[in-house]
C-alpha cells in the first residue's frame, strides 16, 4: 500500500534533520485528509519496517486525522462533512461546496533533549 | 525539543507530475489516468476505445502493473503503442515512472496518452502523475458501495464510467444509490455508463473523448 511510500518519504526527512540537530528522534506526528486517507495500523508498521537498523529505529509515529469540511451554500456554514449523512449540520441543506482537503503533512518531529 | 516542519510528504512525486503535466500542455497532448479496482475493465475499455476511434485519434498507452506485460500486450493487439510499467509490488504509479514512460513512448506524437493505473481504487489516488484528467472505472459486480467507501477516488474524477452494465440485469445494483453518492462528492462529474463488452454507452464516452482532446467535428 502507499503507507510504503510515505514511510520511506518521511524517513529520509526525519534522517536529514537529526544530522542537523545532532540529536536522537523520539517520535513524529504526521496528519492527513479524508480523501487521501492513511490506515494506522498499516502506517505504523510500514515505519517501523522502514526505521529499522537506522537512527530512527523505535521512533512511535502518530497520524492525525483531519475531517472533510464542506460549506452551506444556503446559510453559508461550514461543518464537518460526515460522507453517511450528506447534509448541511445548520439548514440540512444537500446542496455545498468542499473545502480543500488536508494534505499529507509531516507536521513535527520530536527529539531526545542534549544535556 | 520539538521541530515544526509542516511539510509536504509526497512533495517530490508533485515536482516531477509538474514536469509532466508541463510536457502534456507543451505538446497540446490530452492525458488520462485510469483508476479502478482490479478487474473492472479498464484494458477491455482502452482497447475498444483504441480500435473504434483509430481513425480519429492516435493513442498512447502506459500500462502499470504490479507484474507481467499481458496488458501492454493486448493494447499494441489493438494497434497502439504500449509502454509497460512493472512496479514490482507497489500498488500505484508515480510520476516519476510516467516520466520516464513518456520519453519511451515518444508521447509528444500522440493526440492521447492514456494511463492504465495499477488495479487499486484506493492509492493510485494518491498521486498525481500530471494527467489533464481523471477517469475513475466502476464495475457492476463490485457493488453499488464503491462511492460511500472511497470517496476520494471519485471526488478527484473528471469521467466515472460505470462498466459492465450487460451484467446488470443479474445482478443486484442500485443505480440511483451509485449516481447519487458520487454526486454528493463530485457534482461535475461525468458519468457514463457502459459495456465495454457490448459496447452499449461507448458513444458517449467516446464523444466526450475526442471533445476533451480537441478533436470533434463539430
Ligand atoms: N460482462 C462484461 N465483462 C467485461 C466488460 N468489460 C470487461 N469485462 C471482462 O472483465 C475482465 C477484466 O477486464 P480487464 O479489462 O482486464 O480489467 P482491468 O483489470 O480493469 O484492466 C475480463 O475478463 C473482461 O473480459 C463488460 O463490459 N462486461
Ligand atoms: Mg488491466
Ligand atoms: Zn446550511
Amino acid at each position: 500500500m502507499h503507507e510504503t511510500v510515505v514511510a520511506e518519504s518521511i524517513l529520509k526527512t526525519i534522517l536529514e534533520n537529526a544530522r542537523q540537530t545532532g540529536a536522537k528522534p523520539v517520535s513524529a506526528i504526521i496528519s492527513c485528509g479524508q480523501f487521501n486517507v492513511l490506515n494506522d495500523e498499516v502506517m505504523s508498521f510500514a515505519f517501523e519496517t522502514a526505521a529499522a537498523g537506522t537512527f530512527c529505529e523505535g521512533m512511535t509515529l502518530t497520524v492525525k486525522h483531519i475531517p472533510m469540511r464542506a460549506t452551506c451554500k444556503q446559510c453559508k456554514t461550514t461543518f464537518e462533512f460526515d460522507i453517511y449523512h450528506p447534509v448541511c449540520k445548520q439548514c440540512e441543506s444537500g446542496e455545498f461546496d468542499f473545502e480543500p482537503d488536508a494534505p499529507l503533512l509531516l507536521e513535527e518531529i520530536e527529539f531526545e533533549e542534549n544535556e | 525539543m520539538k521541530v515544526s516542519l509542516n511539510q509536504k510528504i509526497l512533495s517530490r512525486n508533485e515536482e516531477c507530475a509538474q514536469k509532466n503535466k508541463a510536457f502534456f500542455v507543451e505538446h497540446g497532448v490530452l492525458c488520462l489516468n485510469f483508476i479502478s479496482s482490479p478487474g473492472s475493465g479498464k484494458t477491455t475499455t482502452i482497447a475498444r476505445t483504441i480500435r473504434d476511434l483509430k481513425d480519429k485519434l492516435k493513442i498512447g498507452v502506459i500500462e502499470g502493473d504490479i507484474k507481467t506485460d499481458t496488458d501492454a500486450q493486448k493494447i499494441r493487439a489493438a494497434g497502439a503503442d504500449a509502454i509497460q510499467i512493472e512496479t514490482r509490488g507497489a500498488c500505484h504509479l508515480s510520476a516519476e515512472q510516467v516520466y520516464n514512460a513518456i520519453k519511451a513512448l515518444d508521447a509528444e506524437t500522440k493526440d492521447v496518452v492514456i494511463i492504465e493505473n495499477v488495479g487499486n481504487l484506493v492509492c493510485p489516488s494518491a498521486f498525481d502523475l500530471g494527467e489533464n484528467s481523471r477517469v475513475v472505472m466502476l464495475s457492476v459486480p463490485e457493488g453499488d458501495d464503491k462511492p460511500v467507501k472511497y470517496p476520494g477516488t471519485f471526488a478527484g474524477a473528471e469521467v466515472v464510467l460505470i462498466n459492465k452494465i450487460d451484467l446488470m440485469e443479474h445482478i443486484e445494483f442500485n443505480l440511483e444509490r451509485v449516481l447519487a453518492d458520487i454526486r454528493v462528492v463530485n457534482p461535475n462529474a461525468k458519468i457514463f455508463q457502459v459495456s465495454a463488452a457490448t459496447g452499449e454507452g461507448l458513444d458517449q464516452w467516446y464523444e466526450w473523448l475526442l471533445k476533451r482532446a480537441g478533436r470533434s467535428d463539430d
